[in-house]
């Protein structure tokens, strides 16, 4: 991989970005289109789509089909073009408060009915276009603009909910674990059927500097000290893994999709049609 | 081939909007707007379309916006509570000039309000059910026959003006069977979608670059472009733009795509409104009743006319301010509280005695109802 080539997937014409200096989302870009650029995958062919949020602005830098929508709503828009055009590869970015918060509901029936789609998750803890809100995936007893005394809600597991919804591919990495990164954005692209990927990432700008982070660097070796590979989690007692952040890939099953089954349905009546 | 079949109104929509190419529809269950998912559900699949049900009525009009974005003819149906929920996506297919149709069978309301009554109190909320100035058509038939006619008409305004179209209907017309005559392909014409690239090569493809006449270019098929939608206000390429210039270009073409096309778009009806003192104006299922009314009133020497609005928004303005000026009276007939009636007010600059029957009982207003009103106003200004 040279970085220039990696460059003829972004939109040049439209940086700078929008994301703070030393943002994780800018790491998350480029594994993705690593990812793409390792599949050798036809730009023309792939549709991105994005909701409200720092995260969704991805989708005016990255040059394939793309489509910056409404807040919570990405994962309803992408069903739509999936649906249309089953020849496409077809991915939605966002983040923790757009596809967990206020699009939860799309995100769990799209889960559940193993729509073709590759969901990534950037997640930072937080709402932080709208300036340091707390978001479903805040730690309880930290601290944000909403949660001025420490939050007191417990949060999602993005992995657990998205495998008890029927996500077949699952998994969970950090902006601090670039390889990975890059290596399950490319699984969760080959995988057939719904792939969840969830990566954490710094909002120092506001988790961070709520929380005795403010830096970039604070942020990444906080993600490098709490992370433990899963192998290595499955075997630790559970109180151990309180407050770590377990990744590797979770879950890799096969199983048709709505897709595939409705295809088959169109073509059957067609068949009877004939008959 | 044409011929006469037996249909109801939520069928008729259904199939009225496969023949006008629609491929994909994205629902919710609710009454009384279900059977066109129904129909949806049995009929697209044998055609090579996509039917789905969606968790809620938000993600069945983000699908269906989707799907149209990526190059499908696409539609969804529901009723006033669903109505509501779908406004922030009605906004955003304004914003990226996606053609897009969404059929909103009413029931009474507000809130979960009479779900298998008959009421039209969603015509304003048609019009500006979505936050900021936007623009919209509205088109409301009231029969069966009208049904599957209109709801071509309504993808092929979607289509050409780049935009969502309120297909309106109503408790009695969509429940109501009746006889329709079934018209041959050659008498529905439909615009077709271009493919993925009407460009060469090097050329990009400006998605919201518009023309003299404010329209933007016929949208193509995701795909070789690669172009860019926002919901946030963008230049012609797509992409977000901060300058004051640019907002006001980009809203003032949206309105100006519709305002300055109104009266190609405009279809209404008219009965014995040539000599009428006293005009009628009615739409939907209530505009039947206010047909016989007018015939009844007739046969006693009354002369009364009906004007019936099918394209709802715009609003006919032209041809019914001519027929105000002629008139002595007006009377507005509608099952809500009173909404049309701003509009005829609005362009009755002569005053003329402008009368309101208004029903909101879930109940269809009768022929009598609307007779006993004609009496009334004809008491009141012509027979003094």
């Amino acid at each position: 991989m040279s970085t220039s080539r990696l460059l003829t997937y972004l939109r040049q014409d439209r940086m700078p970005h929008v994301w703070c200096p030393g943002c994780g989302n800018g790491v998350i870009m480029k594994a993705f289109v690593d990812a793409i650029d390792r599949l050798l995958l036809d730009p023309e062919r792939i549709a991105v789509v994005s909701g409200i949020g720092c995260s969704s602005r991805v989708t005016g830098y990255l040059n394939f089909n793309t489509m910056h929508t409404l807040h919570g709503r990405a994962i309803a828009f992408a069903t739509g073009v999936k649906l249309a055009r089953p020849e496409f590869k077809v991915v939605v970015m966002g983040g923790d408060g757009d596809v967990l918060a206020i699009g939860g509901n799309h995100f769990i029936h799209a889960c559940r009915r193993n729509m073709d789609l590759t969901v990534v998750i950037f997640n930072n803890n937080i709402y932080g276009m709208t300036g340091g809100q707390y978001s479903p995936t805040t730690p309880e007893d930290t601290y944000a603009s909403t949660a001025p005394y420490g939050n007191i809600e417990d949060q999602f597991d993005t992995v657990k909910l998205a495998i008890n919804s029927g996500a077949t591919y699952v998994a969970r990495s950090t902006v601090y674990h670039y390889v990975q990164t890059v290596q399950y954005i490319q699984n969760g692209l080959k995988h057939k059927g719904m792939s969840v990927i969830e990566i954490m990432t710094n909002c120092h700008t506001y988790f961070g500097r709520y929380n005795g982070m403010p830096e970039p660097v604070q942020m990444l070796s906080y993600f490098k000290e709490k992370s433990v590979p899963l192998k290595k989690a499955e075997k630790m007692p559970p109180e151990e893994l309180d407050g770590k952040i377990v990744i590797g890939e979770f879950v890799d099953i096969e199983k048709e999709t709505y897709n595939e089954k409705y295809e088959q349905l169109k073509l059957k009546l067609a068949f009877k049609e004939k008959e | 081939m044409s011929e006469y079949v037996l249909m109801q109104g939520d069928e008729a929509c259904a199939l009225g909007a496969i023949k006008a190419g629609c491929r994909f529809f994205a629902g919710y269950p609710i009454t009384p707007a279900t059977e066109i998912a129904e129909t949806m559900a049995k009929e697209l699949p044998k055609v090579g379309g996509t039917f789905i049900q969606m968790e809620d009525e938000i993600a069945s009009a983000a699908a269906i916006v989707g799907a149209s974005l990526a190059g499908e003819k696409a539609m969804t149906a529901t009723s006033g509570p669903g109505f509501s929920l779908m406004q922030e996506v009605i906004g955003y297919a304004s914003m990226v000039e996606a053609p897009t149709v969404f059929v909103n069978v009413q029931r009474g309301g507000p809130s979960t309000g009479m779900p298998t009554k008959l009421a039209q109190g969603d015509i304003m909320q048609a019009r500006w059910g979505t936050h900021g100035d936007h623009p919209v058509i509205a088109i409301y038939p009231s029969t069966v026959e009208e049904v599957y006619r209109y709801i071509v008409t309504a993808f092929n305004y979607a289509e050409h003006y780049r935009t969502p179209v309120v297909f309106l209907m109503d408790e009695v017309l969509g429940h109501m069977r009746e006889s329709l005559y079934l018209p041959p392909d050659s008498e529905l014409k439909s615009v077709p979608r271009a493919g993925e690239s009407v460009l060469e090569d090097d050329d990009i493809f400006q998605p919201f670059i518009g023309d003299d006449q404010m329209l933007a270019a016929p949208l193509i098929k995701m795909g070789k472009s690669r172009f860019h939608v926002s919901g946030l206000v963008h230049d012609e390429s797509g992409f977000p733009v901060g300058a004051a210039v640019d907002a006001n270009r980009l809203l003032r073409r949206l309105d100006h795509k519709i305002r300055l096309h109104a009266d190609e778009i405009n279809i209404c009806d008219e009965y014995m409104t040539d000599d009428a003192e006293i005009l009628i104006v009615a739409y939907g299922s209530v505009a039947r009743s206010a047909l016989r009314a007018v015939k009844i009133a007739r046969e006693d020497k009354i002369n009364v006319g009906l004007f019936r609005p099918i394209t709802i928004w715009p609003f006919p303005a032209t041809r019914l301010r001519q027929l105000l000026k002629k008139t002595s009276a007006v009377i507005v007939v509608e099952m809500n509280l009173g909404q049309i009636v701003y509009e005829v007010s609005r362009l009755n600059r002569r005053s003329t005695k402008l009368e309101l029957l208004s029903k909101v009982n879930g109940e269809m207003v009768t022929p009598q109802e609307i007779l006993d009103t004609i009496a009334k106003v004809k008491s009141e200004v012509l027979d003094l």
